[in-house]
């Protein structure tokens, strides 16, 4: 689904990732971890092309990102849902329009039904009136990933998706995750939670990748 | 079908949900709004001058241009025989279709007025008129005079050109400055709703930007803008249009048919400040794509 070879970012004389070679199967589980600041976000960045390798290449869906034209980006991205590590929600639209976005922009129809059982999948059905900044830091993650699955993507990336959770409610919400893996999509999570790491890896064939001294590595089974 | 037809039912209506994609900026509205409604009153009295500089300039030149005059000024024993020479050689000057020697009396009667009616006009060397008529597309005023020079030494012709000609230009002048306006405002509108464009793009960065991550295109995301401003601006130039369309039909008329034309429109003429409000949207429109796309552009 995602292909690295050999690529880079970074600045001018200051490498932050290098040398990144990995491929994400279809239906795979991964976690990325790393110390703050490692390059988590950046890593995901890449992936969903709002960052570009400065060498190297990186392929989604096989297609070489730095060919894409910004509309084939636009329809790439429809393809791979985010979970941002703020959310990002239009702060003037209810809940349910900002799950209902993706689907608008993309010229699809918005079905109510489906939308309310997202909404009661994520444990929301009662916030669906609520504006984004009402809602606690709990509601918005499980918001953001309700609106990051909204039109079924292939690929789901989420950046620190339990940053703001209590243990109970990261277990929810990986149990969420670990059910969409199960139907299928190919999951990326950045966390620096090994605890979170540990309770998955009880459940799904997960992997951890490894960001150290600006490498991508795979952890062995050591965790 | 049904399904399809529930399905199409489903559907979001794009348009409604654009509208309220981005967030509604009340000042900056108000501020577009009023400018479009300025630029239209602007507009359609400039396109009010346009018509009546036109109007006066064509009544200005149809009032003198199928007539011309002859002037016999000779010793008073020789004054008839070179009238009616003159009048030979009107009868055969391609282009006259009539000549008239003004008599004598009527001459005393034009005179009248300027000089009281106590003056013995009669005892004046009054020269003579000949009233021509001549065809629209005129006659040939040079060989006509050096002909007349040749048969009678007395007549000179006059066409009327002298007085046209400055009227004429005047009125052109009039409408060419009136076309500059117009140009020069609907550069106005285009720069003022770029600026406007602008502003509530940078305003809006962070909504943007989300539009983007979930997969927004660039020529959705400029529609959300597009359409605000295009609407915006349309209502703006309505207002403005009405209310110049009011003054300009209230305005006293003046007009004696000849030398004054109506200042304003008449008839047909009242469609064009209809195409005013048409006009400002389809400015407002390239504007603001033009403008957001632009934007969207560099911040790739």
């Amino acid at each position: 689904m995602i292909e690295l070879r050999d690529a880079s970012y970074g600045y001018a004389g200051r490498m932050l990732l290098s040398g990144m070679t990995l491929t994400l199967p279809p239906g795979s589980f991964h976690f990325l971890t790393g110390p703050s600041g490692a390059g988590k976000t950046t890593f995901l960045k890449l992936c969903y092309g709002e960052l570009r390798p400065v060498s190297g290449h990186l392929s989604a869906f096989g297609e070489d990102l730095a060919r894409l034209s910004r509309d084939g980006l636009a329809r790439m991205r429809r393809r791979i849902g985010i979970v941002h590590q703020d959310c990002e929600f239009l702060d003037h639209l209810p809940l349910s329009e900002n799950l209902a976005l993706p689907l608008v922009v993309a010229g699809r129809p918005v079905v109510d039904d489906e939308l309310r059982e997202l909404l009661a999948w994520v444990g929301l059905r009662s916030r669906a009136d609520a504006m984004p900044p009402e809602l606690s830091g709990g509601e918005r993650q499980r918001g953001a990933l309700a609106r990051a699955i909204v039109t079924s993507p292939e690929i789901i990336l989420a950046d620190e998706p339990t940053g703001n959770l209590d243990w109970e409610m990261s277990q929810r919400l990986l149990s969420l995750l670990i059910e969409l893996n199960r139907m299928g999509k190919t999951i990326l999570i950045a966390t620096h939670d090994l605890n979170l790491i540990r309770t998955a890896k009880a459940q799904v064939a997960a992997r951890v990748l490894r960001i150290k001294d600006r490498q991508l590595q795979l952890a062995g089974a050591d965790l | 079908m049904k399904q399809f037809l529930v399905q199409l039912a489903q559907r979001p209506v794009l348009s409604l949900w654009i509208d309220r994609i981005v967030p509604p900026a009340g000042q900056s509205a108000q501020l577009t709004l009023m400018t479009a409604a300025a630029m239209a009153f602007l507009a359609v009295f400039a396109l009010a001058l346009a018509f009546s500089a036109n109007r006066l300039a064509d009544s200005w030149s149809a009032a003198f241009l199928d007539t011309a005059t002859v002037r016999v000024s000779a010793a008073p024993e020789q004054a008839e025989t070179q009238v009616k020479r003159v009048l030979e050689v009107l009868a055969t000057t391609p282009g006259v279709t009539q000549a008239r020697a003004i008599p004598a009396e009527e001459t005393q009667a034009l005179l009248a007025p300027w000089f009281g009616p106590d003056l013995p006009v009669a005892s004046l060397p009054i020269p003579r008129l000949i009233e021509v008529s001549t065809t629209r597309d005129g006659f040939d005023a040079e060989g006509l005079a050096l002909r007349l020079q040749a048969e009678a030494p007395g007549a000179k012709l006059d066409d009327h050109l002298r007085w046209r000609r400055p009227l004429v230009e005047t009125a052109i002048g009039l409408r060419r400055l009136a076309i500059v306006s117009l140009a020069l405002i609907g550069g106005a509108t285009a720069a003022m709703v770029t600026l406007a464009a602008q502003a509530a793009l940078a305003a809006n960065g962070q909504v943007i930007r989300v539009l983007h991550l979930i997969g927004a295109r660039d020529v959705t995301i400029a529609r959300a803008f597009v359409r605000r401003f295009t609407l915006r601006t349309l209502a703006g130039a309505l207002a403005g249009t009405a209310l110049a369309a009011l003054a300009v039909a209230f305005l006293p008329v003046v007009a004696d048919g000849e030398v004054l034309a109506h200042l304003g429109f008449s008839g047909r003429e009242w469609l064009w400040p209809l195409c005013v409000p048409a006009v400002a949207a389809v400015t407002a429109l390239l504007a603001t794509r033009a403008a957001a796309l632009s934007r969207l552009k560099s911040e790739a």
